[in-house]
């Protein structure tokens, strides 16, 4: 008796849970489907949703336009690049701050925190001026330096969290026992820290994979990552529903996948300190 | 990685400082079909030029115009080719930014530019930037849905016709709209249509004292029109519709008519892309009696940047993309029918053209009928017949766009978008110095 | 407990992130609180001038600023109401065990991954088109007349698109918060007679104030400087009713190109986000000191 209505229970949360599911996924499936019609059943209406002819011609047509691919190593390198060099500045500096916290810390810590607030776009001609006189500008080199800046008070912020969770007493003990500040952080410290900092990667690399302004505006051809491939599509005249779809499509999928295998990993770090 | 990075980027520093070996020219440009079109062709070009290499950087207009302008007034040397329009060019030319174009070769034949479109990228008889291709705009019809409303379109109606026809039009349970005009706000948007409009409706921008002219009659006598056109007769959500909304809106046959760029024309007429391909006419934009007609002018064309160190090996691709060569070209391999249209007299001239095109002899007519620098009844102190040559008026003009915008979408009154519009153009002028 | 010795290598371990950020933000800032006083337009060179507090008063007393003042509250205010709320169920519901619980996972955070400018698209031109979008088919084969969103409910139409980016974030932390709790006590609780809303107000809710604090604050950083999607779908308008600091910043940049404006503009925006930072900090930051 009980059984069943477990069982019962469980069949009604697995409807519910997956139409709740598939209404957030919706306009991600419906951009993929959309890339596959031809521009004419791409607005028919009534709407087409699988039968329909199938075909790759807006992928041939995004590919004939731009090179995807040098776009997609771009923003790789950006992402991936951008995030490793703010680890390596960010692991020391949020360690001092979670084990040896002064009365400063929680200020320098907002303090980063709200350098984040700072409208881009009215930062841009100094910027702009900047990388002019140092030669950075369409560089990958320049790309990397901006977005690890962006994203560095994240990176501290989420790592303090985490190291602020790794009880103290294990690092009195290593101490006692003599080991090196070096010893203490390689042998102690990062097997602990290594979920938490496998979601700060993680969580950076698509959070520089997607933004938008700094790799636009510094940009013009051989830096420039997929968020410009996508900007040459988003007016293009008439019918371009499809050919949109095809760019979106190509655009997210790199990271859409990267997301999904490591979403393990990407959760189990991804908590903050708020898990208490 | 990282060295790699490094790497790249002491390339780059070297590129910059001049010790680069073959030419790589980097063009920006704007994402529509002639220039994607171009793109696809320019393998004709580097075959004929192996030293020098294309590197394309195509973008949407908003965001083009942000980064070319960007690049070329802090001299951020990015580009080496510009696709720039009509407002740009005399004051980019007047700042010295851009190369006079004085070197396009023998056989480019320079006089054979319509006279309209040359005169707006020249300044002092010196060229700035070559038209790639040249539009005006006029009224796009169904003539289907003419002959069922038991009208005939004249070939120079007036707005009180339109109005008509608009109204026999509409068929709402069929999604039939008499009337599609953009209703977008922004300066390259709905202003363009609204400012060409209100000039034959006799109204202007500004006074010969640089005194803003919202609260006069005739600029109230437009956007009620309009308004009212649009909201008895147009589709929905038209305040948010841009020039590729309503190609969309045409194409599928949702609109009966449609008053916007010559260059749609070609669009509008592709069997691939249009469904009322051969159901369509032309006419040219309206008028009211006054004089001026509500026809706009522009061309997107392609600059040099003064900071280039390939300036020869720029000019020359210049040269090939806006000459007689490039329209032989695309009319081999596209079709006349789809040749850059309202750049080059000869164009007009030729009878396959004229065939292949049901469209070109109102375009034409359409170019020529716009002046620059004379576009209004009443005389004005600036240049441009859909804008106002002046470096502020990117931005004042999208504010005021946003004011009618609004009115459109029934947020605001006609009387208070004008006056807003009125308050805050003066605002500027006055920061502006203008009005002194 | 600190000795002299590990306070001195923590300074100098924090040292790095420390300065750099500073540079990022000192250098840029410097530069920026000098242009403001300036009269100094990107396309008008040479023809800069010492102008006071001139920009100021022209970015304060603009029109529009005071409602994008209250647009920008509005819409990181909707947006957090959205996904906090939002986010709560779906965890509630994600971490109840269903059939094919882990791919229904995948999907609910699909929307994460998804650039800015991709999403608004998508939204704009496929889904909430008056015309051809799937939302007007929808409405019309139930007989309504399709909404115009970006006409009628432009900034509800931005807080939408904004939210469904931003809930699996939401929904992920919630869920790891939830996933922590503790089971047995909940079944006590069940065992009283507590029925599920009170178990949720006494038990569930205590256990994620932290986690919902996390959530709040992150967002709030990324949402104050939202803009892609605005420039997307409706460029400010219709009116000002979607103009936010960020879009006015922007306009004074990228389409005035007058950058003492710009600069001015941006540093009151600078000014603004530490306001909020401040209150931020006294309100929410305790929360995470428990």
């Amino acid at each position: 008796m009980a059984r069943q209505v477990t069982t019962r229970r469980k069949l009604g949360m697995t409807a519910v849970g997956w139409i709740v599911a598939l209404l957030i996924f919706f306009p991600i499936l419906w951009t993929v489907l959309t890339s596959f019609k031809t521009e004419g059943t791409a607005i028919a209406t009534p709407p087409q949703f699988l039968f329909f002819d199938w075909t790759l011609e807006n992928y041939f047509e995004v590919q004939s336009r731009s090179n995807y691919f040098r776009h997609m190593m771009n923003s790789i390198v950006i992402s991936v690049g951008s995030t490793l060099i703010g680890l390596i500045i960010a692991i020391p500096a949020a360690w001092a701050m979670a084990f040896s916290p002064t009365k400063r810390t929680k200020d320098i810590l907002m303090w980063m925190l709200s350098t984040k607030m700072l409208p881009a776009v009215g930062v841009l001609v100094p910027i702009y001026l900047v990388f002019r006189d140092w030669g950075l500008l369409d560089t990958r080199t320049g790309l990397v330096i901006v977005l690890t800046m962006v994203n560095l008070p994240i990176i501290v912020w989420m790592l303090y969290t985490y190291f602020r969770e790794i009880p103290g007493e294990i690092l009195e003990a290593a101490r006692m026992d003599g080991a090196t500040l070096a010893n203490e952080i390689v042998y102690v410290l990062t097997p602990m820290a290594i979920p938490g900092i496998a979601s700060t990667l993680l969580l950076n690399i698509i959070l520089a994979w997607n933004e938008a302004f700094w790799t636009l505006n510094l940009t013009a051809s051989k830096a420039a990552p997929l968020t410009a491939f996508i900007a040459s599509y988003s007016s293009p005249e008439g019918l371009f529903w499809a050919k949109l779809s095809a760019a979106s499509t190509l655009a997210i999928a790199p990271i859409l996948i990267m997301g999904w295998f490591s979403q393990r990993q990407l959760v189990r770090g991804l908590t903050f300190g708020a898990v208490k | 990685m990282k060295l790699k990075t490094i790497m790249l980027g002491a390339c780059s520093v070297l590129a910059l400082a001049g010790i680069a070996g073959a030419e790589t020219l980097t063009i920006a440009t704007v994402n529509n079909g002639d220039m994607i079109r171009m793109q696809k062709l320019a393998g004709a070009f580097t075959e004929k030029n192996p030293d020098i290499e294309l590197e394309w950087v195509t973008l949407e207009e908003n965001i083009l115009r942000q980064r070319v302008t960007t690049d070329i007034a802090t001299k951020g040397g990015q580009y080496d080719i510009m696709t720039i329009g009509t407002y740009e060019v005399p004051i980019w030319a007047k700042q010295n930014w851009l190369l006079p174009l004085d070197n396009l070769g023998a056989d480019y034949d320079v006089d054979d530019l319509l006279p309209a479109i040359r005169g707006g990228l020249s300044i002092d008889g010196k060229l700035y930037a070559a038209p790639f291709y040249g539009e005006s705009s006029m009224v796009m019809y169904r003539t289907d849905l003419m002959e069922k409303a038991g009208l005939d379109m004249p070939d120079a109606p007036t707005w009180d016709f339109i109005k008509e026809a608009a109204a026999k039009m509409t068929d709402k349970d069929n999604e039939v709209y008499g009337i599609c005009l953009r209703g977008k706000a922004g300066w390259g948007e709905n202003m363009a249509f609204l400012t060409a409009m209100s000039n034959s409706y006799g109204a202007r921008w500004f006074d010969e004292k640089w005194m803003p002219q919202f609260d006069s009659d005739a600029w109230k006598a437009t956007l009620n029109d309009y308004l009212d056109l649009m909201n008895n007769y147009g589709p929905p959500g038209a305040s948010s519709n841009g020039f590729n909304e309503n190609l969309a809106l045409f194409q599928t046959g949702k609109c009966g008519m449609w008053i916007d760029a010559t260059v749609a024309a070609s669009f509008v007429t592709n069997p691939d892309e249009s469904q009322v391909a051969d159901k369509v006419g032309f006419a040219l934009a309206p008028d009211k009696g006054l004089g001026k007609r509500g026809n706009w002018l522009w061309a997107w064309s392609l600059g040099v940047p003064a900071g280039t160190q390939k300036a020869e090996a720029a000019q020359k691709f210049v040269a090939w993309a806006t000459s007689k060569e490039y329209l032989d070209l695309v009319a081999e391999k596209e079709g006349w029918a789809n040749v850059p249209p309202g750049t080059r007299t000869s164009l007009y001239e030729n009878p396959k053209y004229q065939e292949a095109a049901p469209f070109a002899e109102m375009t034409l007519e359409s170019i020529k009928a716009a002046d620059p620098n004379n576009p209004t009844v009443d005389p004005v102190p600036y240049v441009g017949v859909q804008f106002v040559a002046i470096p502020e008026f990117q931005g004042l003009d999208t504010a005021v766009g946003q004011q009618f915008s609004a009115a459109l979408a029934g947020q605001v009154t006609a009387e208070q978008a004008l006056m807003t519009a009125q308050q805050l153009t003066e605002r500027e002028m006055r920061r502006g110095g203008y009005i002194k | 407990m600190a000795t002299l010795h590990t306070r001195t290598s923590a300074r100098l371990m924090m040292s790095p992130a420390v300065i750099l950020l500073l540079c990022w933000m000192i250098v840029p800032l410097a530069m920026t609180l000098y242009f403001s006083f300036l009269r100094y337009n990107l396309l008008m060179p040479g023809m800069e001038e010492w102008t006071g507090f001139g920009n100021y008063t022209y970015f304060l007393t603009d029109p529009a600023f005071s409602t994008a003042l209250v647009n920008t509250l509005v819409l990181v205010a909707g947006v957090l109401l959205i996904t906090v709320g939002g986010g709560i169920l779906v965890a509630l519901l994600l971490d109840q065990p269903f059939f094919g619980q882990g791919i229904a996972r995948l999907l609910v955070i699909a929307p994460f991954f998804v650039m800015p400018t991709v999403s608004a698209l998508v939204w704009k031109n496929m889904l909430m088109h008056p015309v051809n979008g799937l939302f007007a088919w929808i409405a019309r084969s139930f007989g309504f007349q399709p909404v115009d969103w970006f006409a009628e409910l432009p900034l509800f139409s931005i807080i939408v698109i904004v939210a469904w980016q931003w809930l699996p974030f939401a929904t992920l932390i919630l869920l790891t918060a939830l996933q922590s709790l503790d089971s047995e006590q909940q079944e006590a609780a069940e065992m009283d007679g507590a029925g599920v809303v009170s178990r949720f107000i006494y038990i569930v809710l205590p256990h994620l104030a932290r986690a919902i604090t996390v959530v709040i604050l992150i967002q709030t950083i990324f949402l104050l400087s939202v803009f892609a999607e605005i420039l997307v779908t409706t460029n400010g308008g219709p009116g000002i009713q979607t103009t936010t600091i960020t879009y006015l910043v922007y306009v004074q940049a990228l389409l005035q190109f007058d950058v003492g404006g710009a600069s001015a503009g941006g540093i009151v925006a600078v000014i603004l986000a530490n306001i909020v930072a401040v209150f931020l900090i006294r309100v929410i930051g305790k929360n995470l000191d428990k």
